[in-house]
């Protein structure tokens, strides 16, 4: 099997503060093969958006401890000069960001900032490089390309924006594609239109792509492999169908049943998670999902689990302390519309 | 059009009394160009809606940005001015009123905002954010007996009420939603309009807010008009929905009959476009993309106004503007064309619930 | 954009008609020393005083001679020319005498400005850029003694330490040098103290401005995005962040020209720069009324046409913006 395109392993992201140590990523590993699709879902504060930003070499405050390593195509970043890292911006691995608006310059014309980042890697003339400009805008799909490269981003539209932020950066033919929350910002009907010219492209150009959500629906519909976040850590990992269909994180539950869903009956009890995210500071000890968890038990404020393989299911990794075989009981009985109160009662009497 | 929504839909099995009555509302934002700041045009915000607002229902109105279901919003609580219709609020028409009547109509309609970190006043503690409305109408004079009163107000949302003193920034983005409820039952209001209300919270905390509103709506006997993008969201919090789109209500139907038998080419590619948190799902169903952006407010296409961009148009729609009238299923829809069950069977995921 | 412009020369017009409005009452109504009484001289006796009076037209009501001021400059109000007015202390009409010193004012106002702009920008910048280190300190803490200090104060620390007749180094031609020198490099030299001690004050305002506004731009989104496309760090911070964090320069730029060529009326005093500043300090003094009528029009016109020219300006700067 060929080495994955981008191997993370044991990634920490603390950021030294006044207040404290946060840990805004606490240690995280995972692949991405060429042209696989991973997403990385979590609520705000999870370590999503800085485990990418740094794989990115953006994390760029002067606070920012960094260890483990992040392997791209074979080559180590986090040891790479900032200048060789500047090459890889942009030309081997990309990003896209959650609102399109802001994240285009607003004094210069959208082929100019598409042109700009053909130049910075590839050895062209101005006029080259802004034809380049021009057949990545019809590539994705903007109408009259030629004419509306010569427009500045407060003339698009939201879904032309994002269309106009993803022209530019694959631009360059990249190997990997990080997409930061790319459909947030955008209206529902758009943002299908965004999904589907991401897949077409990733197929047509065999990109790797990182997706980054807080939606479960976007990572269903897009994703190959899902690792889901909680507090700086990955706390669940596997292929798409096993996450929706044989879960077995209690925050992952508590994520897939809170939110309403168009296939499910109208009636259905949402079931929220107690409480908020941790601080980043001051952790909980033990597992950090405990003071939320409604199955948490003595030992579990003590232990801090390890993300593990379940047994009898290769490719899916669970950092939760309670065994298997009650994580398949406890998911079977939410399934079938039981209340997180009444199977605690149950199973973890016969757990215990 | 003026047949009334729940009569047409015939899906209530309790006739409800109607608690508002809309009829022929326009908001038009007027823009001013040249020398002497002529008129040129206006932005068609709301162009032409009527409906009715049932006692104790939760009524839904989505759309995409823009299509004017904010504004819609707005001009039933009076926070604007209508350019023209009629809105009544218990049989008495409100569109006009002004100075002390308005501010009684305050009372009875309040609203939630979306962004819980900037429609709380950071300087202020929770206690007299809450209690604000007592002193603009001045009730509850005694300072004991407003702290009571705002108490129970806290818990009711299920806010400690021994948090009386802090100040929002003490609080979570969920917690901050739950005061923007409170300070909204304050003055026991018969017609809450909660503007996507959970769109800022994270995806845990938004379940407890959603199960909030709806209890409360359930206690206390509210009416709730229940604004936001996000279908799923407003599929499982309402009794009624109104599907808009530029400016113009295009659907109108009980949850139920929208879910499973959207007839508006609108209404079905906003379902097929959201996505399914279920993979298998995903990759059956098709998903309708509609092409390119939606028309300007300023200058609406004519006809029937989604025919630039629905896949069934045909030259009628392209000249004659649908009315909003009942097609098969009970459903009040504005289309030529609507759609057939199979259509929706592939496109929509909610149908296949119904339909088996 | 024609439309906009002769939109906003119209309310130009309005506005400074109500600042003549408002100078008039506030110098000629409220009670002030006598402008006949100064005029007439040590010890004069009551007659001359009235025969001044009836001469200046003081002797008519107030409305009237409010309205031969306005025709004074309106002349088809059926004034004689337009001349500002005619002034009590000199016996000229004020327009020529305002017009006669603007070249000193426009002279020394240019070379702050320059100044200013390549001490403040440079420094700004540099101090976004490395914010924290001591360098941004130390120009920080430069900036704000700066700032606090008054030009007045500067100004005198400034002539004793370097005027060449009272200074403890002298280097620098000091006080009246403007008005003694024959050359336009004397002049220049003349010049070389107020210019550093007006732009003092405003490079620090400037650079710590620029550096407010670019350490916040660079947290901009489209800083993100330009470093996600591999730029090198001077082009994002130079083409991106600057060029973004400069354009409300443009509207303080404009505003402090327009104000200054109304006059550094304590620049000019304490330099003794005969430019229109001095003119309207002198005229203060001596409630001159036409005088400082007109130097306070030719201020607001200043600054009226300097905030349209921005406004317009902005057009082509930033392509948000349209009229």
């Amino acid at each position: 099997m060929a080495a994955p395109l981008l191997e993370v392993e044991n990634l920490q992201v603390h950021f030294e503060t006044e207040d404290g140590l946060v840990k805004a990523v606490d240690g995280i590993s995972y692949t991405v093969d060429r042209g696989q699709t991973l997403g990385i879902v979590g609520e705000s504060g999870s370590g999503k958006s800085v485990s990418s930003l740094t794989v990115m070499g953006l994390t760029r405050a002067r606070n920012a401890r960094i260890t483990g390593t992040v392997r791209f195509d074979g080559k180590d970043l986090l040891g790479t000069s900032e200048e060789d890292m500047r090459q890889i911006r942009g030309n081997d691995i990309a990003m896209i960001f959650q609102d399109p608006l802001s994240s285009l310059h607003p004094f210069y014309k959208v082929g100019a900032q598409i042109a700009e980042g053909v130049q910075a890697h590839r050895d062209v003339s101005k006029a080259q490089a802004w034809d380049r400009a021009v057949e990545m805008l019809s590539l994705v799909g903007i109408p009259e390309p030629r004419k509306r490269a010569d427009a500045y981003p407060h003339e698009f539209s939201g879904g032309m924006r994002q269309r106009a932020m993803i022209a530019m950066a694959l631009a360059n033919d990249p190997k990997l594609l990080i997409a930061d929350e790319p459909t947030t910002a955008l209206d529902v009907t758009v943002q299908a239109q965004i999904l589907e010219l991401i897949e077409r492209l990733q197929s047509e150009f065999d990109t790797a792509v990182v997706v980054i959500t807080h939606d479960l629906g976007v990572v269903a519909e897009m994703a190959d492999e899902i690792a889901v976040m909680y507090a700086g850590r990955i706390v669940e990992k596997a292929n798409t169908d096993t996450i929706f269909a044989a879960p077995e994180h209690p925050y992952t539950w508590g994520l897939l049943s809170s939110i309403p869903r168009l296939d499910a009956p109208r009636d259905e009890e949402l079931v929220p998670i107690a409480g908020r995210p941790p601080s980043l500071i001051n952790l909980p000890g033990g597992c950090s999902f405990h003071p939320r968890c409604p199955y948490v038990r003595e030992a579990h404020t003590k232990v801090d689990p390890e993300l593990k393989p379940v047994p009898g299911a290769p490719g899916h990794e669970v950092a939760c302390l309670l065994d298997s075989s009650v994580r398949r009981k406890l998911w079977s009985e939410l399934r079938s519309g039981v209340k997180p109160a009444e199977a605690r009662s149950d199973v973890m009497e016969e757990a215990r | 059009m003026s047949v009334s929504a729940s009569e047409a839909t015939g899906a209530n099995p309790v006739a409800r009394e109607k608690i508002m009555e809309v009829e022929g509302l326009f908001k038009h934002f007027p823009i001013h160009a040249g020398f002497f700041r002529r008129q040129v045009g206006a932005v068609k915000a709301v162009d032409g809606v009527s409906f009715d607002v049932l006692r104790g229902e939760t009524l839904g109105l989505v759309g995409e940005s823009g299509c004017g279901k904010s504004t819609t919003a707005r001009l039933l609580l009076r926070l604007m001015e209508p350019t023209d219709g009629s809105i009544k609020f218990e049989g008495r028409e409100i569109a006009g009123v002004k100075g002390n009547e308005l501010k009684a109509l305050r009372r009875e309609m309040q609203m939630i905002f979306q962004d819980p970190y900037s429609s709380l006043n950071p300087r202020k503690t929770v206690g007299s954010i809450i209690s604000d409305p007592f002193a603009i109408h001045g009730m509850h004079k005694d300072a004991g007996e407003r702290k009571k009163a705002v108490q129970e107000l806290m818990d009711i949302v299920g806010l400690n009420p021994e948090h009386y003193n802090r100040y929002p920034h003490e609080f979570s983005g969920g917690q901050r939603q739950r005061i923007g409820v409170a300070r909204a039952l304050a003055l026991r209001p018969k017609v809450i309009v909660a503007d996507e209300p959970v769109s800022a919270l994270d995806v845990s905390i938004q379940a407890q807010v959603l199960n909030l509103l709806r209890d409360l709506q359930r206690e206390l006997g509210l009416t709730l008009i229940f604004i936001a993008h996000d279908l799923s969201v407003v599929r499982h919090m309402c009794d009624r929905v109104a599907v808009m789109y530029l400016g113009r209500i295009v659907e109108l139907a009980t949850s139920d009959q929208l879910y499973s038998h959207p007839r508006m080419p609108y209404t079905g590619a906003l379902m097929s476009a959201v996505p399914v948190a279920d993979p298998r799902l995903a990759a059956a169903k098709k998903r309708q993309v509609l092409v390119g952006d939606v028309p300007s407010p300023t200058n609406p296409p004519p006809g029937c106004r989604f025919h630039t961009r629905c896949w069934k148009a045909q030259e009628v729609c392209r000249n004659e503007d649908p009315p909003l009238v009942a097609k098969d299923g009970g459903n009040l829809a504005a289309c030529h064309f609507p759609l057939s069950d199979a259509e929706v069977l592939e496109r929509v995921p909610s149908a296949r619930n119904v339909n088996g | 954009m024609a439309a906009y412009i002769a939109r906003r020369l119209l309310w130009a017009g309005f506005l400074l008609f109500v600042i003549s409005c408002i100078t008039f009452v506030i110098f000629s109504v409220l009670p002030a020393g006598d402008p006949a009484v100064a005029r007439a001289g040590r010890s004069p006796s009551p007659e001359l005083v009235e025969i001044i009076r009836v001469q200046l037209g003081l002797d008519k009501s107030k409305p009237e001679q409010f309205v031969n001021y306005i025709a004074d400059i309106l002349p088809f109000l059926g004034g004689n020319g337009i001349n500002f007015g005619f002034s009590y202390q000199t016996n000229t009409d004020v327009l020529p005498e305002i017009l006669e010193r603007l070249p000193v004012t426009i002279f020394l106002t240019t070379g702050a400005v320059i100044l200013w702009l390549a001490i403040g920008i440079p420094v700004g910048m540099l101090s976004a850029v490395k914010t924290g280190s001591w360098m941004d300190r130390l120009a920080m803490g430069v900036a704000l003694l700066f700032i606090s200090a008054p030009v007045y104060f500067l100004g005198l620390v400034a002539i004793f330490l370097f005027a060449d007749d009272i200074g403890r180094f002298p280097i620098l031609p000091g006080n009246s040098a403007y008005g003694d020198a024959d050359s336009l490099l004397g002049r220049a030299e003349a010049l070389i103290m107020p210019w550093c001690v007006l732009a003092a004050a405003f490079a620090a305002i400037y650079a710590r401005f620029l550096r407010g506004n670019l350490i916040d731009t660079l947290q901009e989104d489209y800083i993100r995005t330009a470093r996600a496309k591999g730029l090198s760090e001077r082009r994002v911070v130079f083409r991106h962040g600057v060029r973004a964090a400069i354009t409300p320069i443009v509207t303080l730029l404009g505003l402090d020209i327009g104000i200054l060529l109304g006059g550094a009326i304590l620049t000019e005093t304490v330099f003794n720069i005969p430019g229109i500043g001095r003119y309207a300090f002198n005229a203060i003094n001596l409630s001159d009324l036409p005088v400082i009528q007109g130097t306070v029009l030719f201020g607001a016109f200043f600054i009226v046409m300097m905030s349209l020219l921005v406004d317009i300006l902005y057009a082509f700067i930033d392509p948000r913006v349209r009229y």
